[in-house]
């Protein structure tokens, strides 16, 4: 195991490097760096003096070396828009990110797993007719059109939690949360549920379709002719048989999660990285869009890390290489 | 008093059209310390009768009829939740396939203990000393390690002690036991029956078999009852039964069974059972597609396959040090020949490397070492595909398992028409339909089959699809590797039949790979005994089984089924053909 983890590290370091070296290319080939930094009247002379003290007369390897140098220490230069640090922006804006991504991925999985085991165990029920239903409008419907119309509905016409924003936020530190007010926790609602919806039915059908796979097996069958109860049979021999798909797309859904929020954060003005980065676009604030580009990579590679350390966890033929070579 | 007993049990399936009828009117009792035999084919329905014991039908199915008493208590009536309990506690069950009955996910221990916890209810510590004690009962070694392990870490054989152990573990008064060793290999299959016979006895617990394996009813069980498609036809003592059926059917059945004791020129035809009754309409060789270009030429007089220190190795670990690598050597320093127009089979345990022989003959995989010589050229020597061509086309392969050897999105008629257009062995499209549906008369399908699809047809009749399609080539040399180990006894014989029938008319040569010693000597005239990748005996097949000479061919022969007691009327029946 030990040597499959340092293999993924090493696979997940070429992929932080391939990133890299498109962010850089963003950064260095897409318009001049010095026009973007200097004014009209700035001399040509001038001009040839800041390439030559930022460096950018160097080769094309050395440039790229110091690129990855700084970015690993979370130096992506100046906004050109903003005219501040990026790494300051983005400090700024990540916690409303992170939070909103998490809360959204709390909510798919602690709604959409049990409602995929019902809807596997019910399959005929009333209620789990219900949810398949009200699943293929969660996956057919677009982001963006279901915010709005929770806008309207909840915001606009009840009056009950605010539009937009993240509410009063408390600092911790550089971080910003808000997790600890009224408001905060109130503005939460919209976005998270927004954003939660189709990870929701996705895991939801992923579960079901899992579930009715396993429940067939010549295990399960067996477990219930032990005379093992029903709801050890389902969730102890069963669910947990669901698991390394599940992980494996939780996983990556995950990642689309915090990727994906753009739409949401746009349509709440929700001050995060997403909003940051279509503001970004919309200026060709290059050195933001590369940073945001790295920042999402990152969080995918580690995030799919962790699923391959949590298929360990979860399927013991995985671990045993060696036992398996003894036991037969 | 019997502690199992059925009454008239009557199960029925709704289905769109009608009700379908599963089981019907059976009724059977079994003794404490004796063992029923449950014998039929697929779809006899006696499986059926072992899931309404334990009432665990699969839906839609309905028991709609019958009682069912154990320990003179009806049962059948109870609520779902008292019969749960009963499962497990009273009535343990063994099912056929232990690969997967047991939960790839957690150790052997949780499992056992779980289960004797909930009936026992002894309390952790006391469940874990019992679940050891349990597997050592079963026969596993070292169960104080081996109780941690998961059952990815345990062999087929040891996996179904285990599933015994969990069967047994709160002391049931009746087991069921579903195919248990149909998945496994003749030695374990004897130590797990041997193991079954010893707890029943010991425990005086009654236990039912439901099996299609003439052998394992000869083996192990007192009495047998009989079932053809969902009715009891006869029961009695095992002996009477096999020695002297009284019913048509079990006399056809019994007939079918190939014989370990005696070689056979056809097998007895049995006329009781599906799809016998279409008699091949035969074409006349000497001026049909079928026969010509038989002239082969090459290599007169020698032998037509020569197999010279053949060596086969397979990375089990890769790695980029030669050090760390892992390897199995499948097949070691294997040489035999096959003359022409010879049967030569080829027996061993699963693991053994017969397979791999076959699939290195024809080109699935490249030996490491060692030549393969067809007609007097060396396979191996050839790297051009157009050099390799003609003597693909010169041997065809018929596999084990007729449902995953077709392509179900194709018609019969472009399924077997295939190697004929590849290799271009007709003109026009017309010439190649007829050819096709020739092929399919001869191997008893008749020509209308040609416009459906494999999923249309059973197993023996998708075998017969295979067959066809390897004639399509007009081969001379055929490998079959299990070509009936997955099909009932009656649709074996018809096969075999088949088989040695185009055999005798087109003097094919053939490489017959088993695990089946009976089938073994109706089919072959030279014999070769594999033993981990090792061949340990060639010789004549009726010497093989009259002196054997290596130890390991005496293992396997003393391992047989006993089916001496077989009734003879069967082999009347085929003298009189």
């Amino acid at each position: 195991m030990p040597a499959f983890l340092l293999r993924r590290f090493l696979q997940s370091i070429v992929v932080m490097l391939t990133v890299a070296l498109i962010a850089f290319g963003l950064f260095r080939y897409v318009g001049d760096p010095i026009n973007n930094l200097v004014g009209q009247d700035t001399t040509l002379e001038e001009r040839d003096e800041l390439r030559e003290r930022l460096g950018l007369n160097d080769a094309f390897i050395v440039q790229f070396g110091r690129f990855v140098r700084d970015v690993s220490i979370g130096e992506f230069g100046f906004s050109y828009q903003h005219r501040r640090p990026v790494r300051e922006l983005v400090a700024e804006r990540l916690p409303a990110t992170l939070e909103l991504s998490l809360v959204s991925a709390l909510l798919a999985l602690l709604v959409g797993a049990p409602m995929g085991v019902y809807t596997a165990l019910r399959r005929r029920g009333f209620v789990s007719r219900g949810f398949m239903t009200l699943s293929l409008i969660g996956i057919s419907l677009p982001t963006f059109l279901i915010g709005i119309l929770l806008i309207l509905f909840f915001g606009v016409i009840l009056r009950w939690l605010p539009t937009f924003g993240r509410g009063e936020v408390v600092a911790l530190g550089w971080w910003t949360t808000g997790f600890l007010t009224a408001s905060g926790l109130k503005s939460l609602v919209m976005p998270s549920i927004t954003l939660a919806l189709f990870q929701m039915t996705l895991i939801m059908r992923l579960i079901r379709a899992e579930m009715l796979e396993v429940l067939r097996t010549d295990f399960i069958k067996f477990a219930h002719a032990r005379g093992l109860p029903a709801r050890s049979v389902h969730f102890r021999h069963a669910l947990k048989n669901t698991m390394v798909p599940v992980i494996t797309i939780t996983g990556l859904q995950l990642g689309s999660i915090i990727a994906f929020a753009i739409i949401t954060e746009s349509v709440f003005q929700w001050p995060g990285m997403g909003l940051l980065f279509i503001q970004a676009i919309g200026e060709v604030d290059i050195p933001v869009m590369a940073a945001y580009l790295v920042l999402i990579a990152f969080f995918f590679v580690a995030i799919n890390l962790v699923v391959d350390v949590l298929y360990f966890v979860v399927d013991p033929r995985l671990r045993a290489d060696k036992a398996t070579a003894n036991g037969q | 008093m019997a502690h199992l007993e059925i009454r008239n049990l009557r199960v029925e399936f709704p289905s769109r059209r009608g009700r379908v009828v599963a089981v019907d009117d059976v009724s059977l009792a079994v003794e404490p310390g004796d063992i029923l035999g449950v014998v039929g084919e697929s779809g006899a329905g006696k499986s059926t009768v072992g899931n309404a014991v334990i009432g665990l039908l699969e839906p839609p199915g309905e028991m709609s009829a019958g009682e069912v008493h154990l320990a003179g208590r009806r049962i059948d009536n109870l609520p779902d939740s008292e019969k749960r309990k009963l499962r497990g506690k009273r009535i343990g069950m063994i099912f056929q396939d232990p690969l997967t009955s047991l939960n790839p996910l957690q150790t052997i221990e949780r499992q056992l203990v779980e289960t004797i916890d909930l009936h026992l209810s002894t309390g952790e510590a006391a469940a874990r000393r019992r679940a050891v004690d349990l597997l050592r009962q079963v026969g596993i070694p070292e169960p104080g390690l081996r109780v941690k392990q998961y059952p990815h870490q345990f062999s087929g054989g040891m996996r179904q002690r285990v599933v015994i152990a969990l069967a047994v573990c709160a002391e049931p008064d009746v087991i069921i036991a579903d195919e248990p060793t149909t998945a496994l290999d003749v030695s374990i299959q004897a130590q797990i029956l041997d193991l079954m016979r010893t707890l029943c006895r010991e425990r005086d617990v009654a236990m039912l078999i439901i099996t299609h394996d003439m052998g394992v009813i000869a083996d192990i069980t007192d009495r047998v009852a009989v079932m053809y498609r969902g009715r009891l036809v006869e029961q009695g003592a095992t002996e009477r039964i096999l020695g002297s059926p009284d019913h048509a059917y079990t006399r056809s059945l019994v007939a079918a069974v190939p014989r370990p004791d005696v070689k056979l020129i056809r097998f007895p035809l049995v006329t009781y059972i599906e799809d016998a009754n279409e008699t091949p309409r035969n074409i006349d060789i000497s001026r049909h597609w079928l026969g010509e270009a038989r002239d082969f030429g090459g290599a007169a007089g020698g032998p037509l396959v020569s197999l010279d220190s053949l060596h086969m190795r397979f990375v089990t670990r890769r790695s980029v040090f030669r050090r760390n690598r892992a390897y199995l050597d499948a097949v070691k320093d294997v040489s035999f020949d096959i003359g022409e127009g010879e049967v030569f089979g080829l027996v061993g345990e699963s693991g053994s490397g017969k397979s791999t022989v076959a699939r290195m003959i024809c080109g699935l995989h490249v030996p490491v070492a060692g030549a393969i010589r067809f007609a007097g050229t060396d396979l191996t020597a050839l790297r051009r595909e157009a050099d390799l061509d003609p003597f693909r086309r010169q041997m065809q392969m018929i596999f084990q398992d007729p449902f995953s050897s077709l392509n179900p999105r194709m018609r019969v008629l472009d399924i077997v028409a295939e190697p004929i257009r590849f290799h271009r062995l007709a003109g026009s499209r017309r010439e190649v339909e007829r050819i096709v549906s020739d092929l399919l008369e001869q191997v008893g399908l008749g020509a209308h089959a040609a416009n459906r699809y494999p999923h249309e047809f059973s197993g023996g009749q998708r075998q017969r699809i295979s067959i066809a399609r390897a004639l399509a080539t007009r081969p001379r040399f055929l490998i079959c590797d299990e070509p009936t180990s997955s099909l009932d006894v009656s649709i074996q014989a018809q096969v075999l039949n088949l088989l040695k029938d185009l055999q005798e008319l087109l003097g094919l040569t053939m490489l017959f790979i088993s695990h089946d010693l009976p089938v073994i000597r109706q089919m072959c005239d030279r014999v070769g005994v594999m033993l981990a990748g090792r061949l340990c005996e060639v010789k004549e097949t009726e010497a093989l089984f009259e002196n054997p000479e290596h130890d390991y061919t005496r293992h396997l022969l003393g391992l047989m089924p006993r089916l001496t007691g077989l009734s003879r009327q069967g082999l009347e029946l085929a003298d009189r053909r």
